[in-house]
């Protein structure tokens, strides 16, 4: 069982905390998914203790936390947010997100693998948001990263896995790395996917807290996610053109 | 006959007070603040009563109790009742469809409808109009509920409540959680601009997936732009990015905002409890009223029939969740 930097989790959703209709329904939608961990991104507005409330919130789900640098555009702005999320969340994990592009939300993953290098020589354990790409992948193994987290599809679109190609080229490409599909999911069938793909995770966010019941959501997710680890662990069947009986034709009676 | 102490004089406090009056209770309210003003977060408020719209992303209470709204405040201020056109730009018209799933009360309208609403408005093509919603000018509202109550002989008292009051109603908002422990600030950002080269004549909500945006016509080319919701409890200023957002959202809706003169910029924390709706409880001597949260206006009317319920008749609403008296 591949691991993340050292932590086994007991289940393989990580569930953002952005969106929910009020933090009531964060909590019920939490208990519903079972995941193990919490994303949460810090506004640098809430420095200072002013978040503290919500992010006390956070806490209180008992999960592992995963603090992320959404919304920062540029190497300085996610190396200080990681560093202030190091200290309001006492971990050394960081969701590294750099964003390139306005409107699709793409990563630049040439900041990416600059700033996961700072932030690995800085003591942090990196989980990299960054596209499919192999070679992108291959330097942030090297800059000392030991997750990636490629997207399905653009934050927050809902599209599911874009590119299951490349997906799959990443799984064979990186045999012992932890993988971990975090954008894009829309429906539990994409998260099912991502699992049957053989991916050790799934990170989403707006299919649930932006879902009319987060909760219900939620549950779903949890299921979707477990049968699609269930189904890789059972090596499926491969898919082929045409009919196979499964039940053997020769030698059966037949009526004439 | 007993004395009503009403402790806090924003909204909340000024409808508890009146819905006391009108049910013929001897009140009084103390607010070291004074008059309604800047020091109260319902004086940044948007004054809409818009049930059927905020109920996109609020439980089902919202939309039941805010309905009495209208017809509450109409009773106190002038109401404008000419519902709320909701639009998306293209790109976001997936929102669009959302916000009608997850509601009702509208109708579709499309480019001939909101050309007829909102001429300003004709570039776009596909809106929901909820016809049936109003607003009100939040400031002006706060202005008739005290005068109101002036007039019918309550007693302003410009100080903190003495302590041990009995009869005492709490409705000083965030300044109550020293003793309401689950209650938090959510940071809100407004703006108040200028802009006589644009006529809206309701308020117009454009939906966009990062900064969803209401703009309230305040008369005379005056408009509210409102409002960001940030897990926050700094109140201090404005961010750049939050200010950029407001105007380029209101930019986008239509090009001559960028003319606009800003009049006002307007920072608070609402007071809020985990499920984001208001609750009563009742400690002791005081009655607690509290959690409006980003629905001042639209349910204080509701909380107010509530503790005057509790504390008249000794009726519990669904708003009480807890009574210890």
């Amino acid at each position: 069982m591949r691991t993340f930097y050292g932590t086994e989790l007991p289940n393989p959703l990580m569930l953002g905390t952005a969106q929910y209709p009020s933090p009531a329904i964060l909590e019920q939608a939490f208990r519903e998914s079972s995941a193990a961990v919490a994303t949460v991104s810090l506004r640098r507005e809430g420095a200072g203790g002013a978040g503290q409330t919500f992010w006390q919130m956070i806490t209180d789900l008992d999960v592992h936390i995963l603090p992320n640098t959404a919304g920062c555009h540029t190497v300085k702005e996610a190396v200080t947010t990681a560093h202030m999320a190091r200290e309001v969340f006492g971990t050394d994990w960081i969701k590294l997100e750099l964003i390139g592009h306005t409107d699709s939300l793409q990563p630049d993953v040439f900041q990416l693998v600059e700033a996961a290098r700072i932030l690995t020589d800085d003591g942090f354990q990196v989980f990299p948001y960054t596209t499919d790409d192999l070679i992108v992948g291959e330097r942030l193994l090297e800059a000392g990263c030991e997750v990636l987290m490629p997207w399905g599809a653009p934050i927050g679109s809902g599209r599911g896995l874009n590119n299951e190609y490349a997906l799959r080229a990443m799984r064979s490409e990186f045999p012992d790395t932890p993988l971990v599909v975090d954008a894009g999911i829309g429906l539990p069938s994409h998260a099912a996917h991502a699992m049957e793909l053989g991916y050790d995770a799934v990170l989403l966010n707006t299919a649930v807290a932006r879902a009319g019941e987060p909760a219900t959501m939620a549950r779903a997710m949890k299921l979707a996610i477990e049968a699609g680890q269930l189904a890789h662990q059972a090596d499926p069947i491969e898919a082929r053109d045409m009919a196979e009986a499964s039940t053997p034709v020769i030698g059966k009676a037949f009526l004439t | 006959m007993t004395l009503y102490s009403v402790i806090g004089a924003g909204v909340a406090g000024l409808a508890v007070a009146s819905e006391l009056v009108s049910r013929g209770a001897d009140v009084q309210v103390f607010d070291p603040g004074g008059p309604p003003g800047p020091h109260g977060c319902s004086w940044w408020a948007g004054g809409m009563l818009a049930p059927w719209c905020e109920y996109e992303n609020a439980e089902e209470p919202v939309l039941r109790l805010g309905q009495h709204a209208i017809d509450w405040w109409a009773e106190r201020t002038p109401v404008k009742r000419c519902g709320t056109l909701v639009v998306a730009n293209g790109r976001d018209l997936p929102d669009l469809r959302r916000f009608a799933r997850r509601t009702e009360g509208y109708e579709n309208v499309e480019r001939d409808k909101i050309a007829k609403l909102e001429p300003d408005l004709a570039a776009y093509g596909k809106g929901l109009f909820f016809g049936d919603e109003a607003h009100l000018d939040p400031r002006k509202a706060l202005q008739d509920l005290y005068r109101g109550l002036q007039d019918q002989g309550v007693e302003f008292h410009e100080k903190l409540a003495p302590p041990q009051l009995k009869n005492a109603i709490d409705c000083r908002g965030l300044h109550a959680r020293e003793i309401l422990h689950d209650l938090r600030g959510v940071k809100g950002e407004m703006l108040v601009v200028r802009c006589p080269d644009v006529s809206l004549y309701r308020p117009v909500r454009l939906l966009h997936p990062r900064m969803p945006l209401y703009i309230v016509p305040r008369g005379d080319g005056v408009y509210m732009l409102g409002a960001t919701m940030i897990e926050s409890e700094d109140s201090s200023r404005i961010t750049a990015r939050s200010m950029l957002e407001l105007l380029s959202a209101a930019y986008a809706l239509n090009p001559a905002f960028g003319e606009a003169e800003v009049l006002e910029i307007g920072v608070d924390l609402r007071p809020a409890f985990p499920d984001n709706l208001p609750r009563i409880r009742r400690l002791g001597h005081t009655i607690y009223a509290n959690g409006l949260y980003r629905h001042g206006y639209l349910l204080a009317p509701a909380l107010a029939r509530g503790v005057a319920d509790l504390a008249l008749e000794n009726k519990h609403s669904e708003m009480v969740d807890e009574d210890r008296a």
